[in-house]
C-alpha cells in the first residue's frame, strides 16, 4: 500500500442487494462434497456465475 | 457487525453483512476499533499520542466514506429474506394454493409442538425461522455398502454399519432413489448423487448400474446428474480407475498422511495398516484423471494434531488436491481434540496458509479444500443463510431405502425422515431440519463468520449440544480459523498482483 492510499478493498460478491436471479438453487449442496463432516458455504461456486 | 484480525503481517478487516473485505493500515484498523464506541474527537483524542491528528481526520474520512458505502458496519436484513416467499429450491415450479395450505398448515403445527420426542429444541421459538426452501430434493447420498472392508477404529458410521446390520443396496433401491430424486427435484437441472457407505467398492457393479440408469434417463428429464465416490482405495483397480474417471464428478480418497499416522486407525479386519496397499492406486487414479476434481482426504485427530506434516507427506506423494478434516467422535475417546490442541491446530492452519502461499510463488500450488473461497463467484446470500440442506434438499438413502437427513445421521432410527415409496413422512422432523438456518441459531447470530458458515453442520451440532439449533463450539473455533487464513491468501495473492 502506498502512503496515500490506507485501505485497499478486495473484490467480493454483493450481498446486501440481491440480484433476481439470487436463490435459484442450482448449486452444490453444501455437505455433497470433499468433507462429509462439516458445512461451510465458503468454498462453493455459484452456478450462475459459472455458466 | 465488523471482525477484524491480524495474521501474517496483515490487518484485515471483514464487514459481515456486505461480505466486504478490507485490508488498511495500522492507524485505519485502530479507528475501526473505536469506530462504535467513540465519536470523531473521541477517536482523535484517543490515539493522538501515537497518530499524527491530521493522518487521524483524513484516515476517519476514509472510513467513513466506506460506512457510507455500506462496506462497513453495514446492515442489512438478511433473516428477512427467509420469508420473502421467494421460490428458491422451487423454482418455476408453481405450487397451488392447496399446496401452499398444507405448508402453512405444517407451520403452524410446528408452532404448538417439539419434534423428535422432544430431543431437537423446545425453548426456540423454530417457526420464527422457517426458511422458504420447502420441497425441492436436489441431493442424495446413497449409502450402497453397509459394510467395509477395513476397520478403522475412528470412523463415524462404525464399520459402514451404522449400528445396524451389514447390508448393500440393491440396484433396484439405486434406480428407485434415481427416479425419487428426478421427481423430486421441480425445476432443478442439477442433481447430486453421491456413492457411500461403508465402502461403495464392495457394491461396484451396483454403483455403474445406477449411474448408467442414470445417464440413460437425465437427458429426456432435463436433468445432469453429477456423481460423487467416497472410497477407501482398497478395491480400486483399472475398471474402478476408467469409470470413475470417466462418470465421477469428483472423487474422494482417504488417506491420513504418513504411513504411521494413516496405518494407526486405517487398518483391515486383520489389523494390517492398508497404507501400502491403497497408496500405489490413488496414484494411478490421480494421474489418470482427466475430468472433475477429487480429493485426498484426511482425518486428523488428537494423536496427529500436527497434521501439517501430514499434508505434506501428500504433497510428496503428488497429490494436490487435499482435504484434512478433523476426527468427528464422542469427546471420551482416546483420539478425540481437547481444549489443549486448540492452540496447535490453529498454529498449524496458519502454517498451512503461509505453506500454500510459498508453493504458490514457486509455481507449485495446491489446493487444501478448507481454504478455498471464491469471493467474486462465490455463493449468494440466500445459500449463505439456509444452512446445509440436511433434511430438506439433501436426503441419505439406506440400503432398505430408508430416507434420513443426512449420511451422519443414520445410525440413529429416530431420525428416519420416510423411505422411497413413501417419501418424507415425518414433517414434523423435516421442518425442525428446514428450520435449521443460520438466523435459528443463536450462536450463528452472534457470529462474525456466519455469511461463510451457513450455520454449521446439524449433525455435529446435534451431537455435541444434544440440539440441531445447537452448536459445536470446537468446529466453530476451527471454522472460523480456517475462514481468517482463506482470507488471509486471498488478500496476500491480491498485494502481490498489485505490486
Ligand atoms: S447457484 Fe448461485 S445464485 Fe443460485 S442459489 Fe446457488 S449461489 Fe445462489
Ligand atoms: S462458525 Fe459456528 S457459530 Fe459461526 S455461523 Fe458457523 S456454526 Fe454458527
Ligand atoms: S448436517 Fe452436517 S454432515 Fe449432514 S449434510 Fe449438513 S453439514 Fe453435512
Amino acid at each position: 500500500m502506498s502512503d496515500k492510499k490506507r485501505v485497499f478493498t478486495l473484490p467480493t460478491r454483493q450481498l446486501i442487494d440481491a440480484d433476481r436471479r439470487d436463490g435459484c438453487g442450482e448449486c452444490q449442496t453444501s455437505c455433497q462434497s470433499a468433507c462429509k463432516t462439516s458445512c461451510g458455504v465458503a468454498n462453493q461456486v455459484c452456478e450462475q456465475e459459472r455458466e | 457487525m465488523v471482525h477484524q484480525y491480524k495474521l501474517n503481517g496483515f490487518n484485515i478487516v471483514l464487514d459481515v453483512d456486505s461480505g466486504s473485505i478490507h485490508l488498511v493500515d495500522d492507524l485505519v484498523y485502530e479507528i475501526i476499533m473505536l469506530f462504535e464506541k467513540a465519536d470523531r474527537d473521541g477517536i482523535i483524542r484517543a490515539l493522538s499520542d501515537r497518530f499524527d491528528s491530521d493522518d487521524i481526520r483524513s484516515a476517519l474520512d476514509e472510513v467513513q466514506e466506506l460506512v457510507k458505502q455500506q462496506k462497513l458496519f453495514s446492515q442489512a436484513d438478511h433473516a428477512a429474506r427467509l420469508f420473502e416467499g421467494r421460490e428458491y429450491a422451487v423454482g418455476a415450479v408453481s405450487r397451488t394454493t392447496k399446496e401452499r395450505g398444507a405448508v402453512e398448515k405444517r407451520r403452524t403445527a410446528k408452532e404448538e409442538c417439539s419434534t423428535a420426542d422432544g430431543r431437537l429444541d423446545a425453548h426456540v421459538n423454530t417457526s420464527k425461522y422457517h426458511c422458504w426452501n420447502e420441497n425441492v430434493i436436489k441431493a442424495l447420498c446413497l449409502n450402497v455398502a453397509h459394510t467395509c472392508n477395513l476397520d478403522c477404529s475412528y470412523c463415524f458410521a462404525g464399520q459402514g454399519k451404522y449400528k445396524g446390520e451389514q447390508a448393500l443396496m440393491v440396484v433396484e433401491t439405486g434406480r428407485k432413489a434415481i427416479d425419487f430424486l428426478i421427481e423430486h427435484s421441480g425445476s432443478r437441472r442439477n442433481l447430486e448423487v453421491d456413492f457411500f457407505g461403508g465402502e461403495p467398492l464392495l457394491n461396484w457393479q451396483m454403483v455403474k448400474d445406477v449411474v448408467a440408469y442414470a445417464r440413460s434417463i437425465e437427458e429426456q428429464y432435463g436433468k445432469r446428474f453429477r456423481f460423487t465416490l467416497t472410497t477407501n482405495g482398497v478395491l480400486i483397480d483399472d475398471d474402478v480407475i476408467d469409470f470413475t474417471n470417466k462418470e465421477m464428478h469428483n472423487v474422494v480418497l482417504s488417506l491420513d498422511g504418513r504411513p504411521h499416522v494413516h496405518d494407526r486407525f486405517r487398518v483391515d479386519i486383520g489389523g494390517n495398516g492398508s497404507y501400502a496397499r491403497v497408496v500405489p492406486k490413488f496414484l494411478e487414479l490421480v494421474r489418470r484423471r482427466d475430468q472433475g476434481t477429487y480429493y485426498v482426504r484426511g482425518t486428523y485427530t488428537h494423536l496427529n494434531v500436527d497434521f501439517l506434516n501430514d499434508i505434506l507427506h501428500m504433497l510428496d506423494l503428488g497429490f494436490r488436491e487435499i482435504s484434512m478434516e478433523p476426527v468427528v467422535c464422542r469427546p471420551e475417546e482416546p483420539y478425540a481434540l481437547t481444549d489443549e490442541d486448540m492452540p496447535i491446530i490453529m498454529r498449524q492452519y496458519e502454517e498451512l496458509a503461509e505453506e500454500i502461499l510459498r508453493r504458490e510463488r514457486e509455481g507449485d500450488p495446491f489446493q487444501f479444500y478448507h481454504f478455498m473461497i471464491d469471493l467474486e463467484h462465490g455463493p449468494c446470500i440466500y445459500k449463505r443463510i439456509i444452512g446445509c440442506g440436511a433434511g430438506t434438499e439433501y436426503l441419505a438413502v439406506t440400503p432398505s431405502g430408508d430416507l434420513y437427513p443426512c449420511h451422519q445421521l443414520v445410525d440413529d432410527p429416530s431420525f428416519r425422515i420416510g423411505n422411497l415409496e413413501d417419501g418424507v413422512t415425518e414433517h414434523d422432523l423435516q421442518d425442525a431440519f428446514r428450520t435449521c438456518n443460520v438466523f435459528a441459531r443463536e450462536a450463528c447470530r452472534a457470529c462474525w463468520a456466519k455469511l461463510y458458515c451457513a450455520g454449521g453442520c446439524a449433525a455435529n451440532a446435534f451431537h455435541m449440544s444434544g440440539s440441531l439449533l445447537g452448536t459445536d463450539a470446537f468446529g466453530c473455533e476451527l471454522f472460523k480459523k480456517r475462514i481468517e487464513c482463506a482470507i488471509m491468501i486471498k488478500v496476500a495473492k491480491a498485494v502481490a498482483s498489485a505490486t
